[in-house]
């Protein structure tokens, strides 16, 4: 590493503001966002109906990883007991620099010099390619998505559509500038380019790395869905295959595995099931065709264990990473991924990130990137109530003490003033005199101070001279001259300015 | 049937005229509307900024408020989704406020919720000849699941047209604090939402809660695109008084 200062892009709350900034700038992202989101939304809408029963489903699911997550003790036992029995070997890796030299170490054993890799957000969260690139070991991307954005030099900005900020024209040229042909923005023209270049990879490659979309306990199997087939690859043609998961990635049986994986793939893209799944147990055995020598399943821990046990926030665990909560964010929408300047984006990552880095300075400043709308939670498949953790976030770093001073003074104040009527009347009153000066038209169109913030999108109606309370005695006595409630008589006209 | 007023801080100090619709159409159909003097807000804009202490005194101030009332009804699905989905968590720890508070969310309705399903009344007999688009706000249909009944009372308005809103599931950018705080996402949304309005064509856009209200008016002013920006009590009101008018 460079001795250069941190780069205050690369500070997650510092930067938040300058990177909201570039992204809202450039119109390409927020295209390629929303077309894309869009897609994704009606897919899963389609997918929900279709499957029926959703509500229930969802309960299924929620279940299912809650019971897991309760007793992950017990299921991590279990599954890393099954895929010793098979043949393959298990570490159990406290830190992201614990796993990265527990990969290194594989490696070195195999003397490995090429690295064929599907997709892993776990490898992204240890930023695995960064150390075997200092190790002078080459892994290629081989997933379509992240294949693109590696020749790009950018890290994913989606849980599953990692180069969703990117649309066709632009991919074109960056095969192109690789290739030294010339392609046409088309899809097919695209694929069949990676596909080509990519089956070499394959072939020559040391190691196969995954991720691992669910393990199943009962069995020591590594369940892995895709929609190219890389995967399959991957898992398939090296002599080595290393898997990366988190350690929540649980299920304990296959009866379970079948309710999550109509989950995910009916909620991350709208499929009934992926175009591959594929259910990995153990090395290649006595007599099988295919398959690697070995199996090696690297188990993450990084911030995860941190949550077992907390009554707020144990359940962001029960994530199966579908990204859904994504693809309805309207924040997410606007900004897209980078913006959250974290491996995980969206609502998701904004309550994730803090978690797992256990860091509510910087990383926590995510919580805000919400208005709190509830989308995410209405679109999780398991339920995870991501817009109360948003809040609950907010909470505790008020509690740490790591709000500005204006606005804690803020808050004091609001309690004064609205927790006792006598006060909040008189605050009413000085807000109608203190805006006079603002106002043009009836309304202000340039506020100061926090006002500022609002008007500089939108004006701010002024506060009439009366409140409701204050006229109230006399919407009485107008509806006592109408009679008996419910008798009938309409509202007169009066004046309504 | 004893209504109390939860008028909530905006509509008071703000929107009067939003209330008063809400008072006139209760006694209407048969409510002795009163108003406790001791109220004020309900304690979001602390407790979602992260203040939960001070939320929770604000919050008591509310509760106290209402202590002897036998229904409680509010022009706002966000401050009665406070109510209802918060509270619980803010006396989580305090057995005998947690009590008062649950009695409380027990007899606390959102408007349209409480036309719809307490008092059965589906059509208010308004006439509004005019090409109307709803915005669903966030609070009210996913806190509190209140999707039905301000449709049913809508489509029941003889003489309206009424236009889908594109994307209208997506929030409008308001979200309280979110708006100042970090003010441009909160613009990058209220703009999609003020070209999706506008995409209806329609003449009036009508909603359940003041705070998304106020955020789309605002920059529908800015923009200069004026659209008649009601809460859908003051769209009943004034279908009602049409209606009459007309003698439809």
């Amino acid at each position: 590493m460079s001795g250069q200062a941190i780069d205050e892009k690369q500070l997650i709350g510092t930067g938040l503001k300058k990177r909201t900034e570039e992204a809202l700038a450039n119109d390409f992202l927020r295209k390629a966002v929303a077309f894309t989101t869009d897609k994704l939304r009606t897919g899963k809408r389609q997918a929900m109906d279709d499957f029926g029963h959703w509500e229930e489903w969802r309960e299924r699911a929620r279940a299912i990883r809650k019971h897991v997550v309760e007793n992950l003790d017990y299921y991590l036992t279990q599954f890393s007991d099954n895929v010793a029995k098979t043949g393959g070997h298990v570490y159990f890796c406290q830190s992201g620099e614990e796993a990265v030299r527990t990969f290194l170490d594989i490696a070195e054993k195999r003397r490995a010099k090429l690295v064929a890799k599907g997709k892993s957000m776990v490898s992204e969260e240890i930023h695995l390619n960064h150390r075997l690139e200092e190790k002078g070991i080459e892994a290629i991307e081989t997933d379509l998505g992240e294949y693109i954005l590696q020749l790009a030099k950018e890290t994913p900005s989606h849980l599953i559509i990692p180069a969703i900020h990117k649309n066709k024209q632009q991919i074109a040229d960056i095969f192109s500038a690789e290739s030294g042909e010339s392609f046409a923005p088309e899809t097919k023209v695209l694929a069949g380019y990676a596909r080509q270049r990519l089956r070499n990879y394959f072939l020559e490659a040391d190691i196969g790395l995954t991720g691992c979309n669910f393990a199943v306990a009962e069995s020591g199997s590594i369940t892995l869905v895709s929609n190219e087939g890389n995967g399959r690859m991957v898992s398939t043609l090296p002599k080595c295959h290393v898997v990366v998961m988190g350690m929540e990635r649980l299920v304990p049986s296959y009866d379970d595995l079948e309710v999550v994986l109509n989950m995910l793939a009916r909620s991350a893209t709208g499929q009934k099931l992926t175009t591959y799944t594929s259910m990995i147990t153990g090395p290649r055995r006595e007599g099988e065709l295919d398959g690697p020598e070995e199996l090696h399943v690297i188990v993450l821990d990084n911030g995860r264990s941190a949550q077992l046990g907390d009554p707020v926030f144990q359940e962001v665990l029960h994530c199966i990473r579908c990204a859904a909560c994504l693809n309805v964010c309207p924040v997410y929408r606007h900004v897209g991924g980078h913006t959250y300047g974290s491996v995980y984006s969206g609502p998701i990552g904004a309550v994730l990130t803090p978690l797992l880095q256990q860091d509510m300075k910087e990383a926590g400043q995510l919580a805000y990137a919400s208005s709190l709308c509830g989308a995410c939670y209405e679109a999780c498949p398991v339920k995870i109530p991501l817009h109360d953790m948003l809040v609950q976030l907010r909470a505790r770093k008020v509690k740490l003490g790591l709000t500005p001073l204006a606005e804690r003074v803020a808050f004091k104040t609001y309690q004064t003033a609205f927790g006792n009527v006598t006060l909040y009347r008189m605050a009413a009153k000085s807000v109608y005199y203190l805006q006079k000066p603002l106002i043009r038209k009836g309304y202000i169109k340039q506020g100061i101070g926090p006002l500022a913030g609002w008007t500089q999108s939108r004006f701010l109606p002024m506060k009439p001279k009366k409140s409701f309370r204050e006229r109230w005695e006399e919407l009485q006595r107008e509806l006592k001259a109408q009679g008996r409630p419910g008798s009938g008589a309409s509202a007169q006209g009066g004046d309504r300015a | 049937m004893r209504v109390s007023l939860f008028v909530t801080c905006l509509a008071d100090m703000m929107y009067p005229d939003v209330a008063e619709s809400v008072v006139r159409l209760l006694h209407r159909y048969g409510c002795e509307v009163d108003f406790p003097e001791l109220q004020t807000c309900c304690g979001q804009p602390a407790f979602n900024s992260g203040y939960q202490d001070e939320a929770r005194e604000v919050a008591r101030n509310l509760i106290r408020a209402f202590e002897h009332s036998d229904y409680v009804v509010s022009p706002s699905g966000s401050c009665t989704g406070m109510v209802h989905h918060y509270y619980p968590q803010l006396f989580a720890n305090e057995p005998e406020w947690k009590a008062k508070a649950e009695a409380f969310i027990e007899k606390t309705y959102e408007f349209t919720q409480f036309l719809v399903r307490v008092l059965g009344v589906e059509d208010v007999g308004a006439y509004f000849p005019e090409k109307v688009t709803y915005h669903p706000s966030c609070h009210a249909s996913r806190l509190l699941g209140i999707k039905e009944e301000p449709q049913v009372l809508l489509s029941n308005v003889k003489g309206l047209e009424f236009v889908d809103l594109p994307h209208k599931e997506d929030c409008c950018g308001f979200g309280g604090t979110f708006a100042v705080k970090m003010a441009d996402m909160s613009e990058a949304m209220v703009c999609e939402k003020v070209a999706n309005v506008c995409a209806t064509n329609a003449s009036v856009l009508v909603g359940t809660d003041m705070g998304c209200l106020m955020n789309i008016d605002g920059r529908l002013n800015k923009e200069n695109k004026p659209m008649r920006v009601m809460h859908i009590a003051q769209l009943l009101e004034e279908g009602v008084k049409r209606g009459e008018r007309t003698g439809d």
